[in-house]
């Protein structure tokens, strides 16, 4: 196959508008959670103006080639994670490198960050970061278990594991979705969902303003800017997985736009609504929950 | 000056029954004295910088005082200070602000060097409340810090005893005009000065345990 340099500067477009629709939604949605509490929430900007201030930080301090490393594994699995699946259904401008990715490497990038992650807070050796990545690893893992079932259920429903054709299959109508061809997997899928948004009730993990802030500890400067910024594209390139697999992908940007929000929204609902969890609390739930339906949807594919 | 005995250079024997010597401060702290550190080669950049640390003040969550009650207010819906950029953080290594919320005593001090030098560069200190300038009611206190600009370089003042939650946002936007211009450059007088700041630190402080500069 030819290579084609014009998708270099089409890539780093894809990155562009999701990084900042990204930092926009997220600031969107917390004030949304803000607004639930009575109160104004932060500015819809404010997350492009802490990332500025972080990277403008004059000093910074490591404590090893790890330290270093952790936030960069963390923002490449983001980058790639969103680079291997279509972001938008049947364009070639934006559907960068989905020929090459299919669903496995996709639930491998999804889990590829946080082990990085969980590496450079090692390193930094402060407890609170031990902990915090204790406590994400394995909720993590609990969370990705409904997903990873729902995602063998739509694999063998479509006889398929390439992203492309799965949104392909679902196109012509709503009733083609897989939310309604495959309504468990779905669901069990949008329960791990909750799960890896880090929002309550499964945020203990990275409780932002208390003392156990968790893995980022030790991070500042520079390291931690480059983690907003993974936290910016991370969930939207999550959830544009989902978008692919359970809602019939988007064909334009509005649809993406559209889409993305509403389910971001879900996890925001679910949020404001509920009180955290502990961990184990959080695991014994998933596994009550969101692991039966995984099964059952394979049962019945 | 006593120094803690698990701080002192000894002799350890390790599970292999190898015996080494151990010197805490040097071998698990890094004592190298901070450094002034340059604005921006560009002033663009730099103003852009300023304004964009003007509006992200993310506040050290660390009270020392009875002024730490007044600052629970502000991220309630009555006050938020969450819409002027104002977020607390549980770790210094995040924070930009640190809020010496009311008297501070000799005890805490320690902690609060130790907190402020960890803190990254351009960092900024606000002293709440009329006893960070003048000791206020513990004017005579034999273990209260009577003025804080002699062991941290403050930025601000918010006076009154307590100030309320008002004030500290009318102070806030102060000190946003203030890191805006350029002129809240606390991180570097600190390090011009540090001799002098440590020498007021240790004349107060009787047990220093601790390395003189806590990166």
């Amino acid at each position: 196959m030819q290579f084609e340099w014009m998708k270099i500067p089409y890539a780093l477009l894809t990155l562009f508008i999701v990084v900042n629709f990204g930092m926009l939604l997220g600031a969107f949605i917390q004030k949304i959670g803000a607004r639930v509490g009575r109160r104004h929430g932060i500015p819809v900007w404010q997350n492009h103006i802490d990332l500025i201030k972080n990277y403008g930080l004059r000093s910074s301090i490591t404590h090893g080639t790890m330290f270093y490393l952790g936030p960069v594994f963390r923002l490449s699995g983001g980058v790639g994670l969103l680079l291997f699946v279509p972001t938008i259904h049947g364009s070639e401008m934006f559907s960068n490198l989905s020929f090459a990715g299919d669903l496995i490497l996709a639930l491998y990038f999804v889990f590829f960050g946080a082990l990085g992650m969980a590496l450079g807070a090692g390193e930094s050796g402060h407890p609170h970061a031990a902990i915090g990545v204790t406590r994400g690893l394995s909720q993590m893992s609990m969370a990705e278990l409904p997903f990873a079932l729902a995602t063998f259920s739509i694999a063998l429903q479509y006889q398929t594991l390439s992203i492309t054709d799965i949104v392909a299959a679902q196109q012509g109508g709503m009733l083609n979705w897989t939310l309604f061809t495959n309504p468990l997997a779905v669901a069990a899928a949008m329960l791990s969902f909750l799960g890896s948004m880090m929002r309550p009730p499964f945020d203990v993990v990275l409780a932002p303003q208390e003392i156990p802030i968790g893995p980022p500890t030790e991070y500042h400067s520079s390291y931690l800017a480059l983690m907003q910024t993974n936290r910016a594209l991370f969930p939207i390139a999550k959830i544009v997985i989902y978008m692919n697999l359970f809602f019939g992908g988007a064909a334009s940007w509005p649809v993406f736009f559209f889409k993305v929000f509403l389910i971001y929204l879900w996890s925001a609902f679910v949020g404001v609504v509920f009180p955290r969890f502990r961990v184990e609390q959080s695991i014994r739930w998933f596994l009550v929950w969101a692991v039966p339906l995984g099964v059952l949807s394979i049962l019945l594919v | 000056m006593s120094m803690k005995p698990e701080l002192m250079k000894r002799m350890v024997k390790g599970p292999d029954g190898v015996e080494f010597e151990v010197e805490p401060l040097r071998d698990y702290f890094c004592e190298a004295p901070p450094t002034v550190m340059p604005a921006a080669y560009s002033r663009i950049v730099e103003d852009l910088f300023n304004w964009a640390r003007a509006e992200s003040l993310w506040i050290l969550g660390f009270g020392t005082g009875c002024g730490a009650i007044e600052m629970r207010p502000l991220m309630t819906p009555r006050f938020d200070a969450y819409r002027f950029g104002v977020q607390w953080r549980p770790t210094p290594r995040q924070a930009n602000l640190f809020i010496i919320s009311g008297y501070l005593s000799t005890k805490t001090l320690k902690r609060a060097i130790r907190s402020y030098e960890q803190m990254q560069n351009p960092k900024y200190v606000i002293g709440l409340g009329s006893c960070t300038i003048n000791g206020g009611m513990y004017w005579d206190s034999y273990n209260t810090i009577k003025r804080l600009d002699d062991y941290l370089p403050v930025d601000l003042y918010i006076a009154g005893c307590m100030p309320r939650p008002e004030a500290l946002l009318a102070g806030f936007q102060e000190l946003k005009t203030i890191i805006r211009a350029g002129k809240a450059e606390g991180a570097n007088k600190y390090a011009e000065n540090f001799e002098w700041y440590k020498a007021n630190q240790k004349r107060v402080i009787h047990d220093w345990d601790m390395p003189d500069y806590n990166w």
